[in-house]
C-alpha cells in the first residue's frame, strides 16, 4: 500500500546548523509512529517542514501522493496533515467549546458568515462537545483555557487537532510537562484514536514509547539513525549509545 | 482567579448549547443602558450638541473595537476612515446633493473601499509594524486633504455644506435635537450589526486570530481573508461615523483627519475596555464629559487629568473600566454573571504573544 505521508530528501539547516539532513520517511495509513531522538536532534523542526511551518532547503513531502511541498500550513491542515504543540498553543481567553467550535466552522467553512449568531449551528456544537467530552473535557468545556489545570490544556491541543478531521495526525510530545501518573488519560486519548488516523508521535518516555508504538523512527543530530519495529529498536546497539545509553542515562 | 475544584465551581451554564445561546441573549443591563441614551432629552437639552458627538465618537470607537478589540488588530491612523467618510458626505452635500441617508451609504461605501484596498496591507503586518504603517498612512491623508485644497478646502474646511431634512421631514437644528436622535439611531443599528457579527462563528474566528494566529494556521484556518472583511466593515462604520459628523455639523475640516483623532479614538477604547462592544461606547461617554469638563474648567491643561486617568485604568484595571466594574461585581457577588464582558485584550497583557 502506497504510504500516506512520505518526505524525500528533506534538507533543512539554520545557519550552519543541519537540523534536517536527507530525511526520507514514509508512514503507512492507519500506523502508530513513534519519532524520538535526544534533545535538539530536529524532531520539531520534522514536524515544522512537514506540517509547512518551515520551509525546507530541498527534498519534497507527499501527502495521499500528492507533492504538498509549496502548500501553505493552512491548505495542508485542510487535505489532513494535522499537528499539536510541543509547548501549548492555545487560545487562551476562549473556552474549549468556543475553540473546537471555531475550528469546526473553519474546516467547514462557516467561519465567514457574520449575520448568524454561533448558537445556530447547532450540529457544529454538538461536535465540538462529542470531541471534547471523549477527551474528558466535557465538564470543563466552558470554562476559559487558561483557567484549564496543565493537563487538560494538553488534551485540548489533540482536541484542536481532531476536530480538523485530521489523516495524519503529528503530536509534538502530547504528555510534555505532564506528570507520570497523570498522562495516563492522554495516552487513553491517543491509544483510543480512530484506526483511519495515521498517527507521528514524539514521546521521551521509553516506557510509552513501546507500548503505543508499531513503529519507531530514531532521529540523531538531524538525521535518521534507525527505523523499525520497538524489537528492533530496543536490540540496536547504536541506539542504546545515542539514546538510551547517553541523554536518558 | 484561583482554579477551583469543578464541583463546588462557578455554576456557569456548562450545557453547550445554553452555554452559547446565553452569549447572544439580550441582558438588563443592557436595556438600561440603550434606555439611558435618551436622558439626554430630558435632563441636559441644552448639551445634545455634545451628546450628539459623543454618539458619533461612539460609533467610531466600536468600529476600532472591532478591529483591535476583537482582532487584535492594532491601529494608530483609524482617523483616516472617519476624515475620508466626512468629507465624503460632505462633497457629496456640496456638489448638490443632501439627502442624509443616502449620503450616509455613499460615504460609508467610499470609505468602506479606502478600508478594503488599505487591508491588502494590513492583513500581512502584525503588532510595531502595524503601529508605523497605519500612523504613516493617517498621515498621508491628512496630507494629501491638506494639499488638496481645491476639493477640500484645505486648512479653512470644507464651505457649502448643506443638508437637507432626514426623511424630508426632520431638518438639522440648531439645538442638536435631530443631530441626537439621528446620530443615536446610526449608533443603535450599527451597534446591533456589530453585537451581531461579535456573536457569529466570524466573529470567533476574529478572536481566534487575536488570541493565536499560529494556532489560527495549525487549525487550517486562513486569518488573511477574516482580516481584510473586519478591516473593510470597521472602515465603513468609521466613515459613517466622520459623515454623522459631517451632516450634523454641516462643515468639515482637516481635524477629522488628525492623528490626535487617532489617538484619541484608542485612549477611549482602552479607557472604556476593548473587546467588549461596550467599551467604546463607555469610553466615550467619560472621555467626552470629562474632556468638556475639564477643558472648561482649565482650557489649557485638560489633557492633564486625561493622562492621569489612561495611566490609572491601565494600571490597575487593564481590562479597561468595563473590565473593572465586571469583575467587581463578579468577585463581590462571587459569581461570574459578567463573564462574557471580560474578555480581555491579549496586547496589553505580556507574554501571551509570539
Ligand atoms: N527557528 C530556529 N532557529 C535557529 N535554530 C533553531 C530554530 N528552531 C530550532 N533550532 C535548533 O534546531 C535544533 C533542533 O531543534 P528541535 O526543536 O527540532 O529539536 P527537538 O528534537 O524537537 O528537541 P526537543 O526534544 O528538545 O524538543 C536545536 O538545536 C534548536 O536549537
Ligand atoms: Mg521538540
Amino acid at each position: 500500500m502506497s504510504p500516506v505521508l512520505e518526505t524525500r530528501g528533506l534538507d533543512k539547516s539554520f545557519g550552519s546548523l543541519a537540523v534536517a539532513r536527507n530525511i526520507g520517511i514514509a508512514l503507512p495509513r492507519g500506523v502508530r509512529y513513534a519519532l524520538i531522538g535526544p534533545n535538539g536532534a530536529g524532531k520539531t523542526t520534522l514536524i515544522n517542514l512537514m506540517t509547512g511551518m518551515l520551509h525546507p532547503d530541498g527534498g519534497q513531502i507527499m501527502l495521499d501522493g500528492e507533492d504538498i511541498t509549496a502548500l501553505g500550513p493552512e491548505e495542508r491542515v485542510r487535505r489532513g496533515l494535522v499537528r499539536t504543540f510541543q509547548i501549548n498553543s492555545l487560545f487562551p481567553h476562549l473556552n474549549p467549546l468556543e475553540a473546537v467550535t471555531l475550528t469546526i466552522c473553519e474546516r467547514e467553512r462557516i467561519a465567514r458568515t457574520w449575520w448568524r449568531p454561533t448558537s445556530d449551528y447547532r450540529a457544529a456544537i454538538d461536535e465540538a462537545y462529542g470531541i471534547l467530552d471523549s477527551l474528558m473535557l466535557g465538564p470543563v468545556c466552558t470554562r476559559e483555557t487558561r483557567e484549564l489545570p496543565y493537563g487538560q490544556q494538553r488534551l485540548l491541543e489533540i482536541a484542536l487537532a481532531l476536530a480538523t478531521r485530521p489523516k495524519v495526525l503529528l503530536l509534538d510530545e502530547p504528555a510534555a510537562g505532564v506528570p507520570r501518573e497523570e498522562s495516563s488519560e492522554l495516552f487513553t486519548a491517543i491509544t483510543s484514536l480512530s484506526q483511519d488516523i495515521t498517527v507521528l508521535f514524539i514521546e521521551h518516555d521509553m516506557e510509552l514509547v513501546f507500548r503505543l508504538a508499531s513503529r519507531i523512527i530514531v532521529m540523531v543530530g538531524g538525521g535518521i539513525l534507525l527505523e523499525g519495529t520497538p524489537e528492533e529498536i530496543s536490540a540496536d546497539p547504536r541506539v542504546r549509545e545515542v539514546y538510551l545509553g547517553g541523554a536518558h542515562g | 482567579m484561583t482554579p477551583t475544584d469543578p464541583a463546588t465551581a462557578a455554576p456557569a451554564p456548562t450545557a453547550p448549547h445554553p452555554h452559547m445561546a446565553a452569549q447572544v441573549r439580550w441582558r438588563t443591563v443592557e436595556y438600561v443602558f440603550w434606555l439611558a441614551t435618551l436622558l439626554p432629552f430630558v435632563v441636559a437639552p441644552d448639551y445634545l450638541a455634545l451628546a450628539s458627538q459623543i454618539a458619533i465618537t461612539a460609533l467610531f470607537a466600536l468600529s476600532l473595537d472591532l478591529i483591535l478589540g476583537y482582532a487584535g488588530i492594532v491601529s494608530l491612523g483609524h482617523a483616516a476612515f472617519f476624515g475620508f467618510g466626512a468629507y465624503a458626505a460632505g462633497l457629496v452635500s456640496k456638489w448638490g446633493w443632501g439627502e442624509p441617508l443616502s449620503g450616509l451609504l455613499i460615504a460609508g461605501l467610499a470609505a468602506g473601499l479606502l478600508g478594503y484596498l488599505m487591508s491588502f496591507v494590513i492583513a500581512r503586518f502584525r503588532h510595531l509594524a502595524l503601529i508605523m504603517i497605519t500612523l504613516g498612512f493617517g498621515l498621508l491623508l491628512l496630507e494629501a486633504a491638506n494639499s488638496a485644497s481645491g476639493l477640500t478646502g484645505g486648512a479653512d474646511g470644507l464651505q457649502g455644506v448643506k443638508m437637507w431634512p432626514v426623511l424630508g421631514l426632520f431638518k438639522f437644528d440648531l439645538y442638536g435635537f435631530t443631530a441626537y436622535w439621528y446620530a443615536l439611531i446610526v449608533l443603535f443599528v450599527f451597534f446591533l450589526m456589530a453585537r451581531r457579527l461579535i456573536n457569529s462563528p466570524f466573529g470567533l474566528s476574529l478572536r481566534g486570530i487575536r488570541e493565536n494566529p499560529v494556532r489560527m494556521r495549525a487549525i487550517g484556518a486562513e486569518s488573511g481573508p477574516h482580516i481584510r472583511k473586519i478591516y473593510t466593515i470597521a472602515a465603513f462604520m468609521a466613515g459613517v461615523a466622520g459623515a454623522v459628523l459631517t451632516q450634523t455639523t454641516e462643515t468639515v475640516s482637516l481635524g477629522v483627519l488628525d492623528f490626535q483623532r487617532s489617538a484619541d479614538i484608542l485612549v477611549i477604547l482602552i479607557l472604556g475596555g476593548a473587546g467588549r462592544l461596550y467599551g467604546g461606547l463607555i469610553g466615550a461617554i467619560i472621555y467626552m464629559i470629562a474632556r468638556d469638563w475639564f477643558s472648561g474648567v482649565n482650557p489649557q491643561y485638560w489633557y492633564f487629568p486625561i493622562g492621569v486617568l489612561l495611566i490609572a485604568v491601565v494600571l490597575f484595571l487593564p481590562n479597561g473600566m468595563l473590565g473593572g466594574i465586571a469583575q467587581l461585581i463578579d468577585t463581590v457577588r462571587g459569581r461570574r454573571w459578567f463573564g462574557w464582558l471580560t474578555s480581555p485584550p491579549p496586547w496589553l497583557r505580556s507574554g501571551s504573544k509570539p
